[in-house]
């Protein structure tokens, strides 16, 4: 496939890093930085490709998270298996707030608002609910052990995640150049117009969400695996959903790399300046804000964006 | 042609009214499209033009009133499921999707019948050469000229492969050089087999290219004939310049 060369570069390369650093801290930044990119890629296909601006992606990100945990701790299931339900499962959620929103046709800040909503709902639910241990959260015993989808050596893990960022970005790749792709960025350009040549426009945005939830859904599945503690905050959490959509609209909403591109950048000066200024708590957060006024007021569209353009013009 | 049994029209709008609160914008339609044909639908300004093609088109409910294509009754069925059937528009104000590529605009239009993304690009290419923008093909959208945009709007249209294109005013805002140029693109859609319909304010095109006309005022249908005939209903005179108008053209023209 064309346009594959460049994710295989990226993979090949990312997965050279346990082999070249044993230090547990750089290896942690990349496996977190990992999940944030595969939950940003999820939030990319809807908002990115689609238009359709989600605050709410924790939605997804704790669904994912919380079934992959309840199904091993609960009912003892293998974490595999799980991991697919939770995939699965924040899949149907995507489908189902979908539904709801863009049936009654919201868009906008509206779409934004009512997502932001359905996961502040969720965290206050898991919160409280007893199946997702409540206030106290949930803890996958450790049992270091490929079969349990746990791993002794970080290395590992980041290149377990790795695979999966690796396959989000094939997978938007295929999306990009498929009738599908086509017409959901249709449907972000202009609705009317795209309706007028025959795009279904209700079935494109479920489409969307659905899969948007399902990769934002494997990133908490990941999450959980990884640092084997949830609970509501975590999973259900803003933090996620701003996460989800920062990076994308950093480093290009609706291309291939925009978002890993935007979660290495945020990461990574959220990481330089913590360990410049370590000792001011929420610092990184100060410079997230900036960037993120920033690249409101000074839209570059992206990096890779404003590159085509160079090479259009 | 109102009466029962099959209608032999090709498109068929009966008694269509669309009231928004007060305002009656189409008031009782009635008109016919024959298969094949390029018709006319002229009228001043807000006579409700634009409204009854967006309830043709699936954009609107009509009040009451019915619209039915090859016999089959459409009306209230969804734009998208309207452009599935064959039916195409254009929109006055043109809708480009303005981060997408000339290219990307039209295959858009033509992944409605194709799959694949080859061969949607393919009949991109082709369409644009069919109404002269395969120049312009790598050009952002949001980059062409007026009569570029509108060229575009019936490039995307036709990329769907339609049965009927309805074309709102196209030829507005264009300089008479740029009128003569589209003018033959229409006929040659004509000519592949697609039945027009058409609202045009520039007489000139109407004349050249409409055989059968329809005349809208104030949400009415007040006249309906060949382009001659239609110009010179005294009715249509004063729709347009204003009541006695047509009796005092009459008087000058003899003085």
């Amino acid at each position: 496939m064309k346009g594959a060369l460049p994710i295989l570069a990226f993979a090949v390369l990312m997965g050279l890093a346990p082999l070249l650093v044993a230090s547990n801290v750089v290896l942690n930044f990349l496996v977190f930085t990992l999940i944030i990119a595969l939950a940003a890629q999820g939030w990319n296909l809807l908002g990115g490709y689609g238009g359709q601006y989600s605050f709410g992606h924790a939605a997804f990100f704790g669904t994912g998270a919380y079934v992959t945990a309840i199904l091993q701790v609960r009912y003892g299931m293998n974490a595999y298996p799980a991991f697919t339900a939770g995939i699965g499962v924040a899949a149907l959620v995507g489908l189902a707030i979908g539904f709801l929103a863009f049936r009654s046709g919201l868009r906008g800040s509206y779409f934004a608002l009512v997502t932001l909503a359905f996961a502040e709902v969720f965290r206050v639910l898991a919160n409280a609910a007893e199946m997702t241990g409540g206030a106290a959260g949930i803890l996958i015993r450790l049992q270091a052990n490929p079969a349990n989808f746990q791993f002794a050596e970080r290395g590992t893990f980041l290149w377990v995640a790795l695979a999966l960022v690796t396959l989000a970005l094939l997978a938007t790749l295929a999306l990009e150049r498929s009738r599908l792709g086509a017409q959901l960025v249709a449907v972000r350009e202009n609705e009317a117009a795209a309706q007028a040549l025959g795009v279904d426009v209700l079935a494109v945005k479920l489409r969307a969400i659905t899969l948007s939830a399902a990769m934002t859904g494997a990133a908490g599945g990941l999450y959980a695996q990884y640092f084997l503690y949830l609970d509501a905050n975590i999973a259900y959490g803003t933090w996620i959903s701003v996460e989800a959509l920062l990076a994308p609209i950093v480093g290009g909403a609706g291309t291939v790399f925009g978002p890993v591109l935007g979660a290495v950048i945020l990461h990574g000066l959220g990481e330089a300046t913590k360990s410049l200024a370590g000792s001011i708590p929420g610092i990184d957060l100060v410079i997230f804000g900036i960037v993120l006024i920033l690249v409101v007021r000074f839209p570059p569209r992206d990096l890779p964006g404003l590159l085509r353009r160079r090479r259009r013009a | 042609m109102t009466g029962t049994g099959p209608d032999p029209a090709f498109l068929a709008v009966r008694g269509v009214t669309k009231r928004f609160g007060g305002l009656l914008a189409v008031n009782d339609a009635t008109f016919d499209v024959g298969e094949g044909t390029i018709t006319g639908l002229i009228g001043p300004n807000g006579a409700g033009k634009t409204t009854l093609f967006a309830v043709v088109a699936g954009f609107e409910k009509p009040t009451s009133g019915m619209v039915m294509l090859e016999g089959e009754d459409i009306t209230g069925r969804k734009p998208h499921e309207l452009a599935r059937m064959g039916l195409a528009r254009t929109f006055q104000i043109v809708q480009p999707f303005a981060g997408l590529t000339v290219r990307e605009n039209i295959a858009v239009g033509a992944f409605l019948r194709e799959a694949k993304r080859g061969a949607a690009l393919e009949v991109a290419e082709e369409v644009a050469t069919r109404v002269g923008l395969a120049d312009q093909l790598d050009k952002p959208a949001a980059a062409l000229t007026v009569a570029g945009r509108k060229r575009l709007e019936v490039a995307r249209a036709l990329a769907t492969r339609p049965k009927l294109l309805l074309l709102d005013e196209v030829l507005a805002g264009l300089n008479p050089s740029e009128v003569r140029d589209i003018v033959p693109v229409v006929q040659g859609i004509r000519a592949s087999g697609i039945t027009v319909l058409m609202i045009e304010h520039v007489m000139q095109a109407v004349m050249n290219l409409c055989s059968q006309v329809h005349v809208l005022a104030q949400g009415r249908i007040i006249c309906s004939g060949t382009p001659a005939e239609v110009v010179a209903a005294p009715q249509v005179v004063e729709a347009y310049l204003g009541h006695g108008a047509a009796k005092r053209l009459q008087g000058a023209a003899h003085a």
